[in-house]
């Protein structure tokens, strides 16, 4: 807890945390994604009828650069806001401090792994 | 472990009704574990909850121990958690707790600070956090001579806020506070708001940017617990969401 004796004070113990940042973010993300994947939905399922949606046709729709962006941009802001927000419950629930570290390690490495993975397979489409 | 008194039958008046008080009991020189005791006390139609125990603690079992002091809801002393949510114990009415024949009334200590006896909780968690914002008003330049004088509409900003009568009601229903004692909880940042959005007072930013640390508003969860809990109709959960919003745009 803060302890400041003056502005000056509070400000060099306190800017050292990104969490309005991520407050704001999380907002951001989260509205964007409700129309992004929407729109997704729409055109994998509406759009398309099920007899089109082949494994050549995807490939040839994830060729062009613009639906790569998009659909990256999905992968990377569900993955984030959803790190975010399971990084909120572990500091709520999580009590002691080597526990946190642990689970918060193993949490970001496997959502690490996830997100890498996920960026390699989708611009290793020509 | 449940004990429950064995005396002879309580005489119950035409008027009164009986109803079962079930006290979660903790006296670290008697047994290091807490555990719960009922008692069967005769109420009437108008009692509150602290009446209901008052014969208890001057009838049954003196030893039952809690805070109180005005009891009409004014000095926060007695803050509870009732049938599981917090109230304060001179502000409700048995008859609104179910309170009907044979109904049972669960009270325990709030939730979140160490219990030292029965229904009195170690507070200083809950002060240190309300210290931490600085309450009081911070001015610069000269005294003026005479009242500082604010409009109607300046003064209507934080009204809500400053209600607070420091019960801790809010700060010990709130989830996040149940499992880190180092967030501010509710009732700070309501104190926080209450100087924050004062037009006679200068210390805005410093306490914005004690807010801003990493236990400070960010923490809450929206869960509206707080404003629940409140015995003083405070809208706890948007005076948080206004000094979140003050953050962002810098503005008061």
């Amino acid at each position: 807890m803060i302890k400041a004796k003056s502005l000056t004070d509070a400000r060099s113990q306190a800017g050292s945390n990104n969490e309005l940042t991520w407050w704001i973010f999380m907002r951001i993300s989260g509205l964007l994604l409700v129309f992004l994947v929407l729109g997704h939905i729409y055109m994998t399922f509406i759009q398309v009828s099920e007899s089109d949606a082949t494994y050549d046709a995807v490939v040839s729709k994830l060729s062009n650069p613009a639906w790569k962006f998009y659909d990256w941009l999905i992968l990377v802001l569900a993955v984030m806001h959803g790190v975010n927000g399971a990084r909120y419950s572990i500091e709520d629930y999580v009590r002691s401090r080597p526990n946190r570290f642990w689970v918060k390690g193993v949490f970001f490495s496997v959502v690490g792994i996830i997100l890498v993975l996920g960026t390699v397979g989708l611009f290793s489409i020509r | 472990m449940t004990v429950t008194q064995e005396r002879p039958a309580v005489e119950v008046a035409d008027h009164q009704q009986l109803v079962t008080l079930k006290i979660r009991r903790y006296d670290p020189e008697v047994d290091p574990e807490a555990n719960w005791q009922e008692f069967q006390v005769p109420v009437e139609k108008g009692d509150r909850l602290l009446d209901a125990l008052h014969h208890v603690k001057w009838y049954l079992d003196g030893s039952l121990t809690f805070r109180r002091s005005c009891a009409h809801g004014v000095c926060g002393s007695d803050a509870m958690r009732v049938n599981g949510v917090n109230r304060l114990a001179c502000k409700v009415l048995v008859k609104d707790l179910g309170g009907r024949d044979g109904d049972t009334i669960t009270v325990e200590p709030i939730k979140g600070l160490a219990v030292l006896k029965d229904l009195v909780v170690d507070m200083d968690p809950f002060f240190e956090a309300f210290k931490s914002i600085k309450p009081f008003l911070i001015t610069s330049g000269n005294e003026p001579t005479r009242e500082r004088l604010q409009s109607a509409e300046d003064r209507a900003r934080f009204e809500d806020t400053t209600k607070c009568i420091m019960c801790a009601a809010c700060t010990t229903a709130c989830p996040v506070f149940w499992n880190d004692e180092a967030y501010f909880g509710p009732q700070a940042i309501v104190m926080a708001h209450r100087f924050i959005f004062d037009s006679r007072d200068e210390g805005a930013d410093e306490r914005l940017e004690i807010l801003n640390e990493k236990e400070g508003v960010w923490r809450c969860r929206t869960t509206f617990n707080c404003t629940d809990a409140c015995p003083r109709g405070i809208q706890v959960t948007k005076a948080i969401q206004e000094v979140k919003r003050a953050l962002i745009f810098r503005k008061v």
